[in-house]
């Protein structure tokens, strides 16, 4: 059975036993076996430390955790430089966490944390930065500054967090390039391996912007483009 | 740009270790081979102990006495008393900076049992312990300013005339640069060794013991490097991890006919070998959590029904765990003393390629995530005081490291030597060893060694040569093999993890 790889601008096709064999298996083989020189990422093969992220057939995955079909064509992910073959460079990627203020700002000595409150972000805190998200989120074709998926839930995470005492700071953060830039397209939810919706962590910070006084820039703007308070033509 | 102390290793112990330095005043550079968060602390599961007697009563002393007991005599009392009686203020600590952990009803840090403790004292997030402490720390690193550097190698570590560490030699290893970093003091929190036994093992593939052997060939002291701790729950064909937890939480282990036949909760060499016992019979061997119910494994366990089902077909909700025991934590390490210094001056270790004498021939489960915090803070501290005391001088030592990317073709191939060395290695320097096996193991290796020039890289790319990263490993792999059987062999009476056969 063939699989093939995106390698520089071209795919290089694999003659390779797939049967019942998650991808990274089958890399591995691959570059023991019949090419030493192909480069990829790996690490705990068991889907958390979200070093082996890529693309199948145009879909985010874990190289870990899919397990091969004949004729799958894999490509390193988007939105992101590629260093060599599926090898890509997150640090611009993983920099908007630090851009977005991604922690706890307090900390927090005697606030007690009900199960209930640890709910909150139980999921949010299953991230495993794999970027999955931010190779399948659109924006980056119109906003290569934006916060993006996995810093906003990361974001929201800290928000919801019932121990975060000051959260004034997160929210003035993701005002610009942030919230408000996401088209709610759920392409992040439908790729991410832990089963985060940055979409809807995304929807919830806007409901607390709005309550801090924040209005949508987009929804702000449409008032002087044209048209007037009655809806009529300006001119 | 000057560093007062460079920190080697980006996982719990290294994170920790640079937030303490940098508290401490120091200016501090972190450097990793992957990227901070996929560090091997990601893959730890079972929990964090502490005796802070949310589930039952605990006591500081009786974390003291089952971490003694598991040592076997090889702990430094001293140690494992600081270790445990900090271990309530480093969870507190964690707690403070947002790490999720798992609750009870009464909005207290919740905890369970582990192997070889006498009450439930392993705090945890889920089966996600070590992922959600790792991203915590890695957050707050990112909170403090701390410059991160990704993907360098650690090739060579930097001395001045006075035998004293002046920074390290790296190999970029995006685009192929060999990197020169001065620096006051070294911190190594590089991880341990379990890849050695290759695919035997449940450990990352970057778990390659690079610290350990690149501080050996400086001249620091490698300890106790026999003492391997073989974890009981590894999924049979992939070992992937099965934690701890799955036994603390009720689960049994089951041989072809449906017997037990051990204590699941004894410590884990105890298990293992029991286990080990029932394989060498012919047996299969299998986890068995059915009768914990769908709902509870969801809760406490969602990641091992996840990577059971994918790895080995089977939904634990239903069906029985196919496990063996596999290479899981390394308690040998390089030799610090109680302000987690080396034998070279300057030199700081921290996590689990140092060898703090806390776990002596045998891990309890719980106290690695301890480990890494309590004495990655000692070691960011230490390490942050001798840099700031020293006087500043422009050493500029020369690094002597030369890159070789050979054109010759290669007699041998070394992911096959590689390959064959984990296996060599599961079946002689094992979980029941033998001093015939140990002494043809080490011939073995030596042997290998001496063949070292017929293998070679065959990528000659200097971006991203992931095929020069991995012989580079394959090397010090080398190395440390080499020190666990030859030290194995030193040791004629069984000791915990180490254990001989009659």
């Amino acid at each position: 059975m063939k699989i093939s790889v995106k390698r520089e601008d071209k795919f290089v096709e694999y003659e390779v036993n797939i049967a019942e064999r998650t991808l990274l298996e089958v890399l591995k083989e691959i570059k023991t076996k019949q090419d030493k020189s192909l480069a990829f990422s790996s690490g705990c093969r068991s889907s958390v430390c979200g070093s082996c992220s890529m693309r199948v057939n145009g879909k985010e995955v874990l190289a870990c955790s899919y397990k091969l079909q004949d004729g799958d064509r894999v490509e390193p992910l988007k939105n992101v430089p590629i260093i060599r073959d599926l090898v890509v460079d997150m640090n611009k990627a993983y920099a908007f966490n630090a851009k977005a203020k991604a922690w706890q700002k307090t900390i927090s000595k005697s606030i007690a944390v009900a199960q209930d409150d640890e709910k909150i972000n139980e999921v949010q805190s299953d991230c495993i930065l794999c970027g999955a998200c931010y190779s399948a989120c659109p924006v980056y074709a119109v906003n290569e500054e934006f916060l993006g998926p996995f810093s906003l839930t990361r974001v929201w995470k800290y928000v919801s967090d019932v121990r975060e005492e000051d959260e004034k700071e997160k929210i003035d953060t993701i005002q610009t390039n942030g919230v408000w830039d996401c088209t709610l397209c759920n392409e992040c939810t439908l790729v991410c391996p832990q089963n985060i919706s940055s979409k809807s962590d995304i929807e919830k910070l806007r409901s607390k912007s709005a309550m801090a006084g924040y209005t949508d820039p987009s929804f702000a703007n449409s008032f002087n483009t044209g048209f007037g308070f009655d809806g009529s033509p300006t001119f | 740009m000057k560093i007062d102390v460079l920190i080697i290793g980006a996982g719990g112990a290294g994170l920790v270790a640079a937030l303490n330095a940098k508290k401490s005043g120091a200016e501090v550079l972190l450097i990793t081979k992957e990227y901070p968060t996929r560090s091997q602390t990601c893959m730890a599961q079972g929990g964090i102990n502490a005796a802070l007697g949310n589930a039952g009563e605990d006591s500081v002393e009786a974390h003291v006495q089952n971490t003694l007991k598991s040592a076997h005599g090889l702990a430094n009392e001293e140690a494992v008393r600081l270790m445990c009686s900090e271990a309530p203020n480093a969870v507190e600590w964690l707690d403070s900076i947002g790490v999720c952990f798992s609750r009870t009803k009464e909005a207290k840090i919740a905890q369970r049992t582990l192997g070889g403790a006498s009450a439930s004292r392993a705090c945890y997030a889920q089966d996600y312990t070590g992922l959600k402490i790792l991203h915590t720390l890695y957050d707050r690193c990112l909170s403090e300013g701390i410059e991160i550097l990704s993907e360098r190698y650690l090739v060579e570590l930097l001395k001045d005339d006075e035998n004293a560490i002046a920074g390290a030699t790296v190999l970029n290893i995006k685009n192929g640069e060999i990197e020169k970093y001065d620096s006051t003091a070294v911190i190594l929190a590089t991880g341990g060794y379990s890849r050695i036994y290759d695919k035997n093992s449940t450990n990352s593939t970057a778990s390659t013991g690079d610290g350990i052997a690149v501080a050996s060939r400086a001249g620091a002291t490698m300890v106790d490097m026999e003492f391997v701790q073989f974890h009981p729950t590894a999924l049979k064909n992939s070992s992937i991890l099965i934690s701890e937890s799955a036994r603390g939480e009720g689960g049994y282990l089951l041989n072809s006919k449906g017997e037990r036949f051990t204590n699941e909760l004894a410590p884990r060499d105890e298990v293992s070998r029991a286990i080990n016992e029932e394989i060498l019979k012919g047996e299969d061997i299998f986890l068995d959590i059915r009768h914990l119910g769908e709902e509870f494994i969801e809760e406490g366990l969602p990641q091992e029904r996840k990577l059971a089902k994918l790895y080995e077909n089977v939904d634990p909700v239903h069906d029985l765990i196919p496990i063996r025991p596999v290479a899981h934590y390394t308690m040998g390490g390089i030799e610090v003393d109680e302000s987690s210094s080396t034998n070279i001056q300057g030199l700081f270790a921290a996590g689990e390629c140092a060898n703090h004498r806390v776990h002596g021939a045998n891990r309890l489960g719980g106290n690695s995530l301890l480990e890494i915090v309590v004495f990655g803070e000692q070691a960011g501290k230490a390490a942050a005081e001798y840099a700031l005391g020293k006087e500043s001088l422009e050493r500029n030592v020369q690094s002597n490291f030369q890159l070789k990317l050979e054109t010759h073709e290669h007699e041998l191939d070394f992911y096959e030597m590689r390959e064959y060395i984990g296996n060599l290695f599961y079946k002689n320097v094992g979980i029941v060893r033998k001093k015939s096996e140990l002494q043809s193991a080490l011939d073995e290796i030596k042997d290998i060694k001496s063949k070292l020039h017929l293998m070679g890289v065959s990528d000659k790319s200097k971006v991203y040569n992931t095929n020069l990263v991995e012989f580079l490993e394959f090397q010090n792999m080398l190395d440390i093999c080499e020190e666990v059987a030859s030290s194995a062999l030193k040791r004629d009476v069984s000791c915990g993890a180490h254990f001989m056969a009659e």
